[in-house]
């Protein structure tokens, strides 16, 4: 019987090729789509940051070859190229955007979400199918907004990644608060929407599409990492949208809400022609109130996601069950919840109340103890284990050292006293960039090299994934890691001549040896793009289980057909970490394996 | 293959945290001319202790990947929880968090704790791309300012009609401190979100348009006339963010206002 209705939505599938690659509702075909775009977006934010480096080590050499490529962009005149101040904002504010929501958010969550939720609950399909290809294609137009205000007159954003008014607020105050930074709204916007939809159908999918079997308990870490990571989405994003509905209406309706009277630009005030302000009441300190009530739990949508997959790789490659499930499923909801209660640790010295920053830093320095369990949990189920040094392994690794390194470091700037040397200075740099982009990032490779049989049916190739690691953990160190020290030393963010300043001066070998660095990061992602797009055509073929992991994900072809089994949906008898027991003939159970397989779970 | 990966893995691990930890060893602070040592203080704390985290838990990384490698026929151990382990590190955790808490607490605290009563006073306030720097004069009161009176030759909007302001003391980033006397900063802005930076006596303060936030600190060093230090500005406020510096003398509290009038007459 069941057997019956799985050939009858075999028969279900679409055939037509708009249908089944273009306008999709297939979980899997989605996933993809949103896994390519994002990548391709990186590769744009990627470029950006290659221009913000060279700017930074070299700012006095001649640009006229780099004025040749991108006119917008340089002054080249009497045979000396050099680059634009309001270029140079843009720069580092696209590159901000681009990868925290349009990558960083998007190819780990929409990403792997959509490919991994039901193949790891054990279901047909999402929830609500036409929804997430909904959500796809109200993604799309907001890449494709942030892709064209590069081109409009005066360019892109130029007000930070955090658009903090008055900066954004009013036209004259930065090239590219005109419509740039409209475009920079309505593509968050559209990106907001889609998310939401996501997140509606990651929480529905996950309650109510379980398989047989399959209690919360039960679940993969990724899985309760999705889970959380929709519903801190469904509850953040909103506090966003708010704030760039009323930033528009502050920008052209004549609203206050971000504007206080008392403004003079460029000498000018601003007044009505009857001499009264132009604004009034308005208080910028609201906007980074709502900008970072989203803005922080944010930065936890992009790394629980890596964080699960981290455990689920570790635990297959090390064939030992992972450490205190339990303690991880609590510690992510722990960080999940005081996610919500941190937010002003970014506006300690914004002229915010002490006594606000006080409460601020207490929530700050307690999301250390989740964060503290869970690598602890990690170094104890390397433990006496037996390491599979695959790539996937590679880059959890990778992962789980960049958590430590980029964690650290907040401890530092939890306490707000600290934080007042070192607020927008290249130590936040540092921090941000290891634990926040780059334990999302190598969470990304190692999803991409783990589950890509899933995607494609194949294996990306060892030895090119080899390389790409280490290329990219070493290089990817040597860019931040001396970002600390530069930082300590004083060095601020987003200056487009830091050789203005005397005690800067000193700095510049340090950012020269950081541009290099990052020069050779960039370069290195070459090496996954042929990988990827080679392994995907020609890689070798892989079986059901290519790794001997124990997740449903496992139990299916590669790639899993549309509906995801062929046969009856798996019934699952245990948690998905049973590797190594004494009691069972193989080194591991799989979640769907009877009972009388293993003892245990 | 996968032998040549957890060596590889364990080196680069090692590798980082000698490197690493020797680099931080140097004095990047810039030199402490305040009186806030105490942050100094933290940040040393801070660097021991998470120090000794980063080297431990990165040897114990080194070490598993290093000597747990794959061995034919050979399996792991199988255990995946040991409640007394893990309350044992997670409140250890929670109480060496909980000191750091309660020290940074009280940091905070007295750095924003009231000025003592003969604390100088000096008004910042910035706009693209300047600071502009403002002495109360003899009578010790600024001036009224209304934003509305600003233009190209009242930058900051100063009222004639005010008799209080009639002897402010007005400077473009030129910032003069008194030795051994405490001095209090009222921080505006005229335009945008900057932030006021003196990164060698540990200041920073947002300049919020439409707001006033006071800062106190002493300053506990002279500079040398011929070499002053910088004012920084540390939130992007537009293309001129990068420019928008100025300097800082430190001079004998008695010479401060003979320091500002010839400035001023420059």
């Amino acid at each position: 019987m069941a057997t019956h209705a799985a050939h009858a939505e075999h028969a279900h599938a679409p055939q037509a090729f708009i249908w089944k690659y273009v306008f999709s509702k297939d979980h899997k075909v989605i996933g993809i789509q949103y896994y390519v775009t994002a990548m391709l977006m990186a590769l744009v934010a990627g470029l950006l940051a290659m221009l913000i480096r060279v700017q930074l080590a070299w700012p006095e050499k001649d640009y006229t070859w780099l004025g040749k490529i991108f006119p917008m962009g340089y002054d080249v005149g009497g045979g000396f190229g050099v680059m634009r101040p309001e270029f140079y904002a843009m720069l580092f504010t696209m590159h901000g955007t681009i990868m925290v929501f349009f990558v960083l958010s998007t190819a780990p969550v929409s990403g792997f979400g959509n490919l991994l939720i039901p193949l790891q609950v054990g279901a047909r399909d999402m929830a609500f199918p036409f929804l997430n290809g909904l959500s796809y294609w109200t993604f799309l137009p907001g890449c494709l907004v942030i892709l064209a205000s590069f081109f409009v007159e005066s360019g892109a954003a130029a007000g930070g990644w955090t658009s903090y008014p008055p900066l954004s607020a009013l036209k004259g105050a930065v090239p590219g608060s005109g419509t740039g930074q409209t475009m920079w709204i309505i593509g968050m916007v559209f990106f907001i929407a889609s998310f939401t939809m996501g997140g509606l159908n990651f929480v529905t999918t996950i309650l109510n599409l379980r398989t047989k079997g399959l209690s919360m308990f039960r679940l993969p870490l990724t899985m309760w990492a999705m889970f959380l990571v929709a519903i801190l989405g469904l509850l953040a994003f909103p506090a966003l949208v708010a704030a760039c509905i009323m930033l528009v209406f502050d920008r052209h309706y004549g609203t206050s809400f971000f504007i206080p009277a008392q403004i003079a630009l460029n000498n000018v005030p601003l007044l009505t022609q009857a001499g009264t302000p132009l604004h009034q009441g308005g208080s910028p300190l609201l906007w980074q109130h709502l900008f970072w009530f989203l803005g922080h739990p944010e930065v936890y949508i992009l790394m629980l996601p890596a964080l699960g997959f981290t455990s689920d790789i570790l635990s297959t490659f090390s064939r030992r069950p992972i450490f205190g499930y339990k303690s991880m499923v609590l510690a992510m909801c722990g960080i999940g919840f005081l996610s919500f209660i941190v937010w002003g640790h970014h506006m300690f010295v914004s002229g915010m109340s002490p006594y606000l920053g006080m409460a601020f830093a207490v929530g700050t320095i307690l999301i250390a103890v989740p964060s503290a369990v869970k690598v602890f949990n990690w170094l104890a189920t390397l433990y006496r284990s037996r390491i599979r040094f695959t790539t996937p392994m590679l880059w959890a690794m990778g992962v789980i050292s960049l958590f430590i390194s980029g964690g650290l470091s907040g401890v530092w700037l939890a306490q707000a006293g600290p934080d007042i040397h070192l607020h927008d200075t290249m130590f936040v740099a540092a921090h941000f960039h290891l634990i926040m982009a780059g334990a999302a990032l190598f969470g990304v490779f190692g999803a991409t090299a783990y589950w890509f049989p899933k995607m494609f049916g194949r294996l990306m190739s060892e030895p090119l994934g080899k390389v790409h690691f280490w290329f990219t953990f070493i290089t990817y160190y040597g860019t931040f890691f001396p970002m600390h020290y530069i930082g300590i030393a004083g060095h601020m963010r987003r200056i487009y001549d830091p050789y203005q300043y005397e005690f800067l001066k000193p700095l510049q070998p340090i950012n020269e040896l950081i541009t290099m660095s990052a020069l050779i990061l960039g370069a290195s992602q070459i090496i996954f793009f042929v990988n990827f797009f080679w392994s995907a055509f020609k890689g070798k073929k892989a079986g059901e289980n290519p790794w001997e992991a124990n997740g449903l994900e496992w139990t299916t072809q590669s790639p899993p057909p549309h509906g995801n089994w062929p046969g009856e949906i798996p019934e699952v008898h245990r948690w998905p970490y049973e590797y190594s027991n004494p009691d069972a003939p193989r080194d591991h159970v799989m979640q769907h394996e009877p009972a009388g397989a293993a003892a245990g779970h | 293959m996968g032998k040549l990966q957890g060596l590889l893995f364990a080196l680069a691990t090692v590798v980082l945290v000698v490197v690493s930890t020797a680099y931080f060893m140097k004095p990047w602070m810039p030199p402490l001319l305040s009186d806030r040592g105490d942050i100094d203080h933290a940040i040393w704390v801070a660097l021991v202790l998470t120090g000794v985290v980063f080297i431990l838990t990165n040897l114990l990384l080194a070490w598993f990947s290093w000597r747990y490698q794959d061995a034919e026929g050979a399996r792991a151990i199988y255990w995946h929880d040991n409640p007394k382990l893990e309350w044992t590190w997670t409140l250890v955790t929670a109480a060496i968090l909980f000191v750091i808490l309660f020290n940074a607490l009280g940091l905070w605290a007295s750095i924003n704790g009231p000025a003592p009563a003969d604390a100088a006073l000096v008004e910042v306030t910035g706009q693209q791309f300047a600071w502009n720097v403002r002495y109360p004069g003899k009578d010790g009161i600024l001036g009224r300012t209304d934003f509305k009176l600003a233009s190209q030759e009242n930058l900051i909007g100063l009222d004639p009609a005010d008799a209080a302001g009639k002897d402010d003391v007005l400077l473009l980033n030129q910032l003069y401190l008194p030795k051994d006397r405490a001095i209090r900063v009222r921080v505006r802005s005229m335009d945008v979100i900057h932030s006021f930076f003196l990164p060698q006596f540990r200041v920073k303060q947002d300049a919020m348009p439409g707001m006033v936030t006071e800062v106190w600190f002493t300053a506990k060093e002279l500079t040398p006339p011929d070499k002053p230090l910088e004012i920084a500005c540390a939130e992007h406020c537009g293309l001129g963010h990068y420019r928008m510096r100025g300097q800082v003398h430190v001079v004998a509290a008695s010479e401060l206002d003979a320091a500002v009038a010839a400035a001023a007459g420059q």
